[in-house]
């Protein structure tokens, strides 16, 4: 690529701001306008974002589409660039945009304002996934914390302002012991370089305990793991549906995408050293929340709570250490973009029509809404892990993975399996199928095309990448390759070390 | 031909599913709902449903063109078996690569060998003629189209169980197999038993695939692959050998062999795991015989057989299945003595011959085993589908102290259930007569005396509630009301032809095939498909049992029949009686030895209370407590106390400076100043 592919899709959302800054007055015209602008900004980042697919090196570990320039009078650098591992969160993340545009499309306060920050933080989103430049990243990554504490805060529901703000101090909290930890890495190094620390992280064993802990009191928090998960039911309840689908699909993945880019390569010996660790919380993430999702009686605060028994696959997956296991945990996440979006834009449908997300004030769905039931059920079935959908590929590699490193984390995970669908088919059951006796629901209408139009492209991907996950697993396969055999060679020569200490 | 045998059901699920439903003709607009003014949503705002109730009033074709589409299939399946008849042959056929990931190669395939020939055409057949009934059971139903892309999507599932080449795409099958399964019963969905009995099928049925994932996740561990030629080719080298498995060394085939298993006692419904299938029976009566019946719940027996290879090296795993199938066998033929519901009957039934398929299996006689599942589709579908005849024949009624004299009003329905039943209870040359007894004998002749005992004491219960049922249904005074009575009538001929079909299947498929299967062609026939034990050919020597174990199950089988002939035609007040004096016996039968209650106290509640518990307390009190509510309550009480302190009045920050400047002067002189 001769020009800056990945500069241009990053900031590409900024232009569309700039346009829909230019719009003036409120009336029904400017606000369609907008609308359109905001839809159309999204779609062409997606359709560009796409060429870095087209044009990706499938057999290449290393960065692609490398920019590197100045920044900050030489301290930091712009550093752009893809691998494997982050190529596939920039084409989920373009691609969930216009969907979620599309999901606000009947948004009637602040209209502006909200297109705005959705777009800017579609940059942000991206620029995470593609900056190689340590403060390049904390930037991005803590930037992205503002839309989003918007997005919560003014277009959320009733106990938004609790629910924002627990959400901006728990992220928080966790990043500024990141940005310390950054800091330690950029004096030792002399740089903030990503390329450069992965290719020679060379931290002594000690001090990578503690920059490790430091990374996973960010990441652990993003993703959310158990225990400190408790703001992400309160974040989904309160948030507008395409807020609910950003977070679940994208910034959840940021804990994931971190663990991969930077615990795991830079501090081997402390990620083995805290495998454990990583494990037992992995565990209880998928037992424990799976059985608060059975109880839930928030349709979104069950989905949340899915969201965070499914994550648990992914950190163990993470570190197991295994080439299926990564593989699995990596696949699971973009899998969970899709289905997680979906699921919460099913909720957004009936919430549209009824404005309530118990699932006791609904029943009965499936009499008046066939398309809406065969929609959710594919969806949820894609919750549960089936087979042949994209659900399954992850969960079962994740595990399969697993299973070779650890064989009662796999056992005690896989309960995760029945759980999974006690809890789905439970809620299905409560909202779909039934008599429809509840008079508000007599004339509840089935999904409109506007609303087939986002859910429809998100069933194909579930259904095609269950069927056929090549596509996807061939674009990380050899740089998951390649980091695996770097940790293990970091932790062999540290147990070497330790030896010959000894000796 | 192969691909078109297992493609063409999806095909028509898909096009019966997509374009025959009325899923996309009554889309809403926006304006519907955000209540915009746009001018045309309000005219339609009344909505789809309202207009019709129960009652189909779409085209046809989409049954036409699924049942058109599943007889093409079942022919060329029924000319890939011929085939193999004469010359037994494997194919594989790569379709698509799957999951690739390091040395994980799992791709879609077919796999054809003899054991998947008769799967397809026991599939196809069995497939082809219930949809073939459907048309006339279901084809008034208002979801008809619905009901038609679920049996074809179903049929393609199995196919893809039955054909595939590694244990990714059975576990593919296996689950797409138990999803449909979830949806049939649940096809009423505004019946809420229906409901509970859809969850409860998949979540059981889940518990057995947690067995069978974890066995695949070792078998990837133990062979780096989870093909079935190489784990085949490399069992052999594991044997004597551990394998760690949960802080434990485990022998490694017999751990693996248990795990898969487990997955086959939960989608055969299998002692520990059968809670489902009676329940199952919620679902439309063609979805019984289709799925409860002949295909899908034999998926388990079909497994074992597909990895006969890995069982003959693992005896205590075989040890395991023979005990759980002799046990299963016993137990739901005891169960099926007292219950009242035709259908549930049939459904214990079904459990139980289950239980001697997997005995079969056990003991190493796996072409018995599949005989017995082959034989059994055929009887076991005429019975459930003939009960579907009689239960449309009494406008909906299933239980069986509501009918009786039956027999002459419906006479042809009568012949044929009589068929089923001297199939099921192994009446001479009869397709149940030679793979019954046959897994009886393979039983003794292994020794597993302990199976033997049950298994013949399982054919006299057997033999008793099936002339029970036919007894209590067809003969004797009629016990239903006038009403109902009037409108008992001859189901329509779209209905009796597959009976007359499967019936034919009943009284023959054992004679013509038994040759192959158990007889003296069955090496060459079975080709190494399934890895048939010693005991195969110590059956075939005519001095291989003893005559009194020989005859036994004939005798078990006269002698209920002439229990069931004295209780419910010669004295129908006997049964009554006997119910009273061993009353406790009784209801421990008719509650099924209380498994459900057992479950839902020692299982499901605690689970639930335990969700409820880590959610309010775990989540609520501890997490939040301690973690942000906490914190924001602890920041909230200083900040508080730091409001108390800004008074605005002059005086106490005078005072508060004073005593500042005090302690600064006095911290200068006596201590700092050194």
């Amino acid at each position: 690529m001769s020009w800056p592919i990945l500069s241009v899709v990053t900031f590409l959302p900024l232009v569309g701001v700039l346009f829909i800054l230019s719009v003036r007055g409120d009336d029904a015209v400017a606000l369609r306008n907008i609308r359109w602008m905001a839809l159309w900004t999204t779609l062409v980042t997606f359709l560009l974002s796409l060429l870095i697919w087209v044009n990706f090196d499938n057999s290449n570990a290393g960065f692609q589409f490398l920019e590197t320039h100045d920044w900050l009078g030489g301290y930091a650098g712009y550093k752009m660039g893809v691998d494997g591992i982050s190529m596939p969160f920039v084409i989920l993340t373009t691609l969930l945009m216009p969907i979620c545009i599309l999901a606000s499309w009947h948004i009637t306060s602040r209209v502006r304002e909200y297109m705005i920050a959705f777009l800017v933080l579609e940059t942000l989103m991206v620029g995470v996934f593609t900056s190689l430049d340590l403060f390049l990243f904390y930037v991005f990554f803590e930037a992205g914390l503002i839309p989003m504490f918007l997005i919560i805060g003014v277009w959320g529901g009733p106990r938004r302002v609790y629910a924002s703000f627990k959400f901006f101090l728990y992220t928080l909290l966790g990043s500024v012991l990141m940005l310390l930890a950054m800091i330690y890495m950029y004096w030792q190094h002399g740089s903030g370089d990503i390329v450069a620390l992965l290719a020679k992280p060379g931290f002594s064993p000690e001090a990578q305990k503690w920059l490790w802990l430091a990374f996973f009191a960010s990441f652990a928090v993003k993703l959310p793991m158990w225990p400190v998960h408790t703001w992400l039911p309160d974040a989904h309840v309160e948030a507008p549906t395409a807020g609910s689908v950003i977070l679940a699909a994208i910034l959840l993945k940021m804990g994931g995408y971190g663990f991969l880019r930077f615990s795991l390569p830079m501090f081997p010996d402390a990620s083995l050293y805290f495998q454990n660790f990583v494990y037992a919380l992995s565990i209880v993430a998928i037992v424990y929340t799976s059985l608060v999702a059975l109880m839930q009686e928030d349709m979104k605060k069950l989905i949340a709570y899915s969201s965070v028994a499914h994550m648990g696959f992914v950190t163990m997956g993470i570190f197991a250490m295994t080439r299926q296991a990564i593989d699995g945990a990596i696949f699971q996440m973009i899998s969970h973009g899709f289905v997680s979006a979906a699921l919460f834009l099913c909720v957004g449908v009936v919430y549209d029509r009824m404005h309530t997300r118990e699932i006791a004030a609904y029943g009965g769905l499936v009499n008046r809404m066939p398309l809406y039931a065969a929609v959710f059920m594919l969806f949820t079935m894609a919750n549960v892990g089936l087979p042949g959908t994209s659900g399954f590929v992850g969960e079962f590699l994740s595990l399969l993975g697993t299973f070779k490193a650890n064989s009662w984390v796999a056992f005690l995970a896989t309960l995760g399996v029945i759980l999974s669908a006690c809890y789905a088919l439970w809620l299905y059951r409560r909202v779909i199928f039934g008599k429809l006796e509840k008079a508000s629901l007599a004339h509840i209408v089935d999904m409109t095309p506007r609303e087939l139009a986002t859910l429809g492209p998100l069933a194909v991907l579930t259904v095609f990448f269950g069927v056929y996950p090549g596509p996807i697993l061939d674009i990380f396969g050899t740089t998951v390759a390649n980091l695996l055999k770097s940790v293990e060679t970091a932790a062999a020569t540290a147990q070497h070390l330790a030896i010959a200490s000894l000796q | 031909m192969y691909q078109a045998i297992v493609f063409l059901p999806l095909l028509g699920a898909l096009i019966a599913g997509l374009a025959g439903t009325k899923m996309f003709r009554n889309m809403g607009s926006d304006a519907q709902v955000y209540g915009e003014p746009a001018g045309h949503g309000e005219a339609h705002a009344g909505g789809p449903h309202d207009d019709h109730h129960g009652h189909y009033d779409g085209p046809p074709w989409p049954m036409y063109l699924t049942t058109a589409l599943l007889f093409i299939s079942c022919v060329l399946s029924w000319i890939v078996f011929l085939g193999f008849l004469k010359e037994p042959q494997l194919v594989k056929i790569e379709v698509l690569r799957w999951v690739n990931s390091g040395d994980l190669h799992a791709n879609w395939a077919l796999r054809i060998d003899t054991l998947t020939a008769v799967m397809l055409v026991v599939v196809t057949t069995i497939s082809s003629l219930v949809h073939l009934y459907s048309i006339g059971y279901m084809g008034h139903d208002e979801h008809q189209p619905r009901f038609f892309a679920f049996l074809s999507l179903f049929t393609f599932a199995m196919l893809m169980l039955v054909t595939s080449d590694n244990l990714l795409q059975l576990f593919f099958g296996w689950e797409g197999v138990g999803l449909m399964s979830y949806l049939l019963i649940g096809f009423w969905y505004t019946r809420d038993s229906a409901n509970a009995a859809a969850i409860k099928a998949f979540v059981v049925n889940r518990v057995g695939d947690f067995g069978f994932a974890l066995g695949i996740f070792g078998t990837f561990y133990v062979f780096n692959s989870i093909d079935f030629d190489t784990i085949f080719g490399a069992a052999a080298g594991q044997t004597g050998k551990t394998i760690h498995f949960l802080s434990w060394n485990f022998d490694t085939l017999t751990t693996l062999g248990l795990l898969l298993f487990m997955g086959a006692m939960g989608k055969s419904a299998q002692f520990l795991l059968h809670t489902w299938l009676p329940d199952a029976m919620e679902g439309p009566t063609p979805v019984s015989a289709l799925i409860h019946a002949a295909t899908m719940v034999t998926a388990g027996v079909f497994m074992v057989a597909r990895l006969s290879p890995l069982y003959e090296l693992a005896p205590y795993a075989k040890e395991v299945i023979v005990i759980i199938g002799a046990v299963t066998a016993f137990f739901a033929a005891t169960v099926a003595l007292v219950q009242n519901d035709i259908k549930r009957v049939i459904a214990y039934s079904t459990c139980s011959q289950l239980g001697y398929m997997f005995v079969a299996l056990g003991v190493g006689a796996y072409g018995a085993g599949i005989f017995h599942l082959f034989t059994h589709a055929f009887f076991k579908a005429l019975m459930f589908l003939g009960s579907g005849s009689v239960i449309h024949a009494m406008s909906g009624e299933q239980d069986m102290r509501k009918m009786g004299g039956l027999a002459p009003m419906i006479r042809v329905t009568w012949v044929l259930m009589m068929v089923g039943n001297l199939a099921l209870t192994g009446f001479p040359f009869t397709a149940g007569y030679y793979s019954k007894d046959a897994i009886i004998e393979a039983s003794f002749v292994s020794s597993s005396y302990f199976a033997f005992t049950l298994l013949v004491a399982a054919a006299f219960c057997t033999s008793f509630y099936s002339w029970r049922l036919a007894f209590m249904t067809f003969h004797g005074e009629s016990r239903s009301d006038h009403h109902t009575l009037e409108h008992v009538h001859e189901s329509p001929r779209v209905m009796l032809i597959p009976l007359f079909v499967l019936a034919a299947g009943a009284l023959l498929a054992g004679y013509i095939f038994k040759d192959y299967f158990i007889g003296r062609r069955f090496a060459e026939f079975w080709n190494g498909a399934v890895a048939n034990g010693p005991v195969m050919a110590a059956m075939e020597k005519d001095s291989a049992i003893p005559a009194w174990a020989g005859w036994s199950p004939v005798v078990a089988m006269v002698a209920g029949f002439a229990l069931a002939f004295l209780f419910y035609i010669r004295d129908t007040s006997l049964p009554v009686k006997l119910a009273a004096r061993h009353e406790p016996l009784y209801k421990f039968l008719l509650n099924k030895w209380y498994f459900d209650e057992l479950y839902w106290n020692f299982l499901t509640r605690p689970a639930m209370w335990l969700g409820r518990f880590l959610w309010q307390k775990g989540d609520g009190r501890v997490i939040d407590g301690f973690g942000p509510d906490g914190v924001s309550a602890r920041v909230i009480d200083v900040t508080r106390g730091a409001v108390r302190l800004q008074t605005g009045y002059v005086y106490h920050y005078a005072f508060a400076m004073m005593i500042g400047v005090a302690a600064l002067i006095s911290w200068f002189m006596f201590g700092g100043a050194r």
